[in-house]
């Protein structure tokens, strides 16, 4: 797993723009609701394949995403 | 070991923003927070708020602020930047406050060479009082004030304020850029730079215009209003830069 | 340090601001207030100061906005038309708190109107031409030496109570030459503004705004202002009583007519006919209290203004119906000549009989 992202899963409002900009479609919108009633995003790498590339991020107007990446040792 | 790559920029506070899901004001403001953050500057930045729907910037900001009357930001970064010519000013401003009441303030400033940084969001309609049509508001585009869609004999024209300002020879720096997907997103942070390093110089007036969705204000969902920026927004208001230092000309 | 020069109202103007520190001007030409814009832009530059022509009024009270926000002294002046552009800014300044001078050198109006003096603008001045309960701290000089010494106050007065001073003056007073002394004073101790937007270095942020989106919130704000203007009714009103002792009848007028009914007092007197005058100095805070003593002592009180009757309020407020109140005015620049107002008076001594 070279990369993965953490979604604040308050501070997101379902706009859903994180999940079109993943070229590897790892982000879902979540079925439950946070409390403000949005359905938030939700990050599904099963296979581990993310890269840690940021664009779920620059494309997130909330700021409710970080992400991370391997640390080449 | 997993080292964090992305994260909130410190200039900006913690907290959720009162914007629409979807709306670009979030992301200018996290472009804004991590350009300030980048020059370093956040102890000697102070922000003109508008009146719209970015009026609350300061609750997400961390630096000194005013919040102006509509259309008034550039007088009031003047003064104070007259005041203190060392401290570092930015005016934040919608289409309607900027590209309709306030067009004389904009003009004059940039004509003056102010030494500040604009920020100018073109989201073709005014968002905080609801979705009415504005200066930027393209042709056909219906709003709530052009119900029948605007057309040029009953509303006029759209207004280009880039290519406008950058005519003026007290401006220094002059783009047009969209925040409507990542590639967009990064090359609006790299003109936004050059903004302020072009403030920070001391070379003169930069203003940049960031193409920005307002999914409520169009009636559109989140995920719809991005496409419209590409293929409604851009060819009315292309991107670019319209105007760059001069120094910068001879580099090239 | 106090040199006697031969000025007009409008370069003292300037003058008085830079004495009290003020080295900040934005501004706009508009007749009869020029010269003061014309002034100061070459003089601010001589003292390290700085002088904008601003695109239009508006522009200019919301650069006078930005400069008293970042903690200047600054002024700004105009007439009628353009201090009616600038209410709106006027109104956001004093919910801001920022402390400023702003000079009217009064016109006839309304609309375009004329060139020629008024005191037309004095319900705009004291009763708030802009939105919202808020007002400004009003000050009406009657001479050029008064006025320079009313400007140099209102600096003071702006920071003491954070909230702008507008010095009301008119076209006579603006275009006059008279002798005048720009006495040093000791610097007032103000409080330090530690408020003001600077930069955010070593403190926590400041913001300069006005919003307040929570009506109890907005609610406890207005009430502080309040407080303000219930203070400066306390501290700082200022009036002059003229010859008031012995009058059987009273004029009450302000600014150029007060001068012009100083003359009209003297002739009536001499014809045995014992007139006083009250001349309020601040129309806001007004002097009401001095009205209604001098209500006690005389039957009529005669107000004469170059207006179709706006302090003529105030002065019924403060005589609560104790005493005749007599109106007598000219507008569209027409001043009231001293004799005109001995006429008045006279016509009021027969109706006493």
């Amino acid at each position: 797993m070279v990369g993965k992202i953490v979604i604040n899963k308050e501070l997101c409002k379902g706009c859903a723009l994180c999940v079109g900009a993943c070229p590897q479609k790892l982000i879902v919108v979540a079925e439950e609701i946070n409390s403000k009633g949005y359905h938030p995003a939700e990050f599904v790498d099963s296979n581990g394949v993310c890269t840690g590339c940021i664009l779920c991020a620059l494309m997130c107007p909330e700021v409710a995403i970080e992400v991370f990446r391997e640390e080449k040792t | 070991m997993m080292k964090v790559v992305f994260e909130r920029p410190k200039s900006m506070f913690p907290v959720p923003t009162h914007y629409c899901p979807g709306c670009g004001h979030g992301i200018v403001h996290r472009l804004l927070a991590e350009v300030i953050d980048e020059f370093g500057i956040r102890e000697r930045v102070v922000g003109v708020a508008p009146v719209g729907c970015a009026v609350l910037i300061y609750n997400y900001i961390n630096c000194d602020m005013y919040e102006a009357a509509h259309g008034r930001a550039p007088a009031i970064a003047t003064g104070c930047k007259r005041v203190h010519p060392d401290l570092i000013l930015f005016t934040y401003q919608g289409d309607g406050d900027l590209a309709s009441i306030g067009t004389a303030e904009i003009i004059h400033a940039a004509n003056r060479g102010e030494n500040i940084t604009v920020l100018f969001l073109n989201n073709a309609v005014y968002g905080m009082t609801g979705g009415q049509m504005a200066p930027t508001t393209i042709l056909g585009q219906r709003t709530t004030t052009s119900p029948l869609g605007r057309s040029p004999k009953r509303e006029g024209y759209p207004i280009r304020i880039a290519e406008m300002l950058a005519t003026l020879e007290g401006a220094t720096y002059i783009a047009r850029v969209a925040v409507h997907n990542p590639r967009a997103i990064i090359a609006a942070k790299k003109a936004l730079k050059k903004a302020f390093e072009v403030q920070i110089n001391g070379l003169g007036f930069s203003l940049v215009e960031f193409l920005s969705p307002c999914p409520t204000g169009w009636g559109m969902s989140s995920t719809e209003a991005p496409k419209w920026v590409e293929e409604k927004m851009i060819p009315s208001f292309p991107l670019g830069e319209f105007k760059v230092p001069k120094s910068e000309k001879s580099v090239k | 340090m106090g040199e006697k020069v031969l000025i007009t109202g409008n370069e003292a103007i300037g003058e008085a601001a830079i004495r009290a520190g003020c080295r900040f001007f934005f501004g706009y030409p508009i007749t009869p207030q020029n010269k003061i814009p014309e002034y100061l832009s070459y003089r601010l530059p001589q003292v390290g100061g700085c002088f904008i022509q601003a695109e239009s009024e508006i522009a200019a009270i919301y650069m006078v906005f930005g400069a008293a926000g970042a903690g200047a002294r600054v002024l700004t002046s105009s007439s009628g038309p353009g201090i009616s552009l600038k209410q709106e800014g006027i109104s956001y300044i004093s919910a801001a708190e920022l402390p400023c001078v702003i000079v009217n050198v009064m016109r006839a109006g309304p609309g375009l109107g004329g060139i020629l003096p008024s005191q037309s603008d004095y319900f705009q001045a004291t009763k708030g031409g802009g939105h919202g309960d808020y007002h400004l701290l009003v000050l009406a000089p009657s001479t050029v030496q008064e006025t320079v010494n009313l400007v140099m106050d209102a600096f003071d007065l702006a920071d003491k109570y954070r909230n702008p001073v507008i010095v009301l003056a008119d076209g006579y007073i603006g275009q006059m030459m008279e002798p005048v002394e720009f006495k040093g004073r000791p610097p007032k101790e103000l409080s330090a503004k530690d408020w003001t937007v600077t930069g955010a270095k070593n403190r926590p942020r400041n913001l300069i705004k006005s919003l307040y989106l929570d009506p109890e919130e907005l609610e406890q704000h207005n009430l502080k202002l309040h407080r303000k203007y219930l203070e400066m009714a306390k501290n700082d009103v200022r009036v002059e009583t003229y010859l008031t002792d012995d009058a059987e009848i009273i004029i009450a007028a302000y600014g150029t007519v007060a001068r012009i009914a100083k003359t009209a007092i003297k002739i009536l007197r001499e014809k045995g006919i014992k007139v006083g005058m009250v001349r309020p100095i601040t129309v806001f805070p007004f002097p009401y209290e001095t009205f209604t003593e001098i209500s006690e002592k005389v039957d009529d009180i005669l107000v004469v203004e170059m207006s179709l009757g706006q302090m003529i309020e105030d002065v019924k407020l403060g005589v609560c119906g104790r005493a005749n109140v007599h109106f007598y005015g000219r507008v569209g620049g027409m001043v009231p000549t001293y004799d005109e107002i001995v006429r008045e008076i006279e016509k009021i001594k027969r109706s006493q009989v």
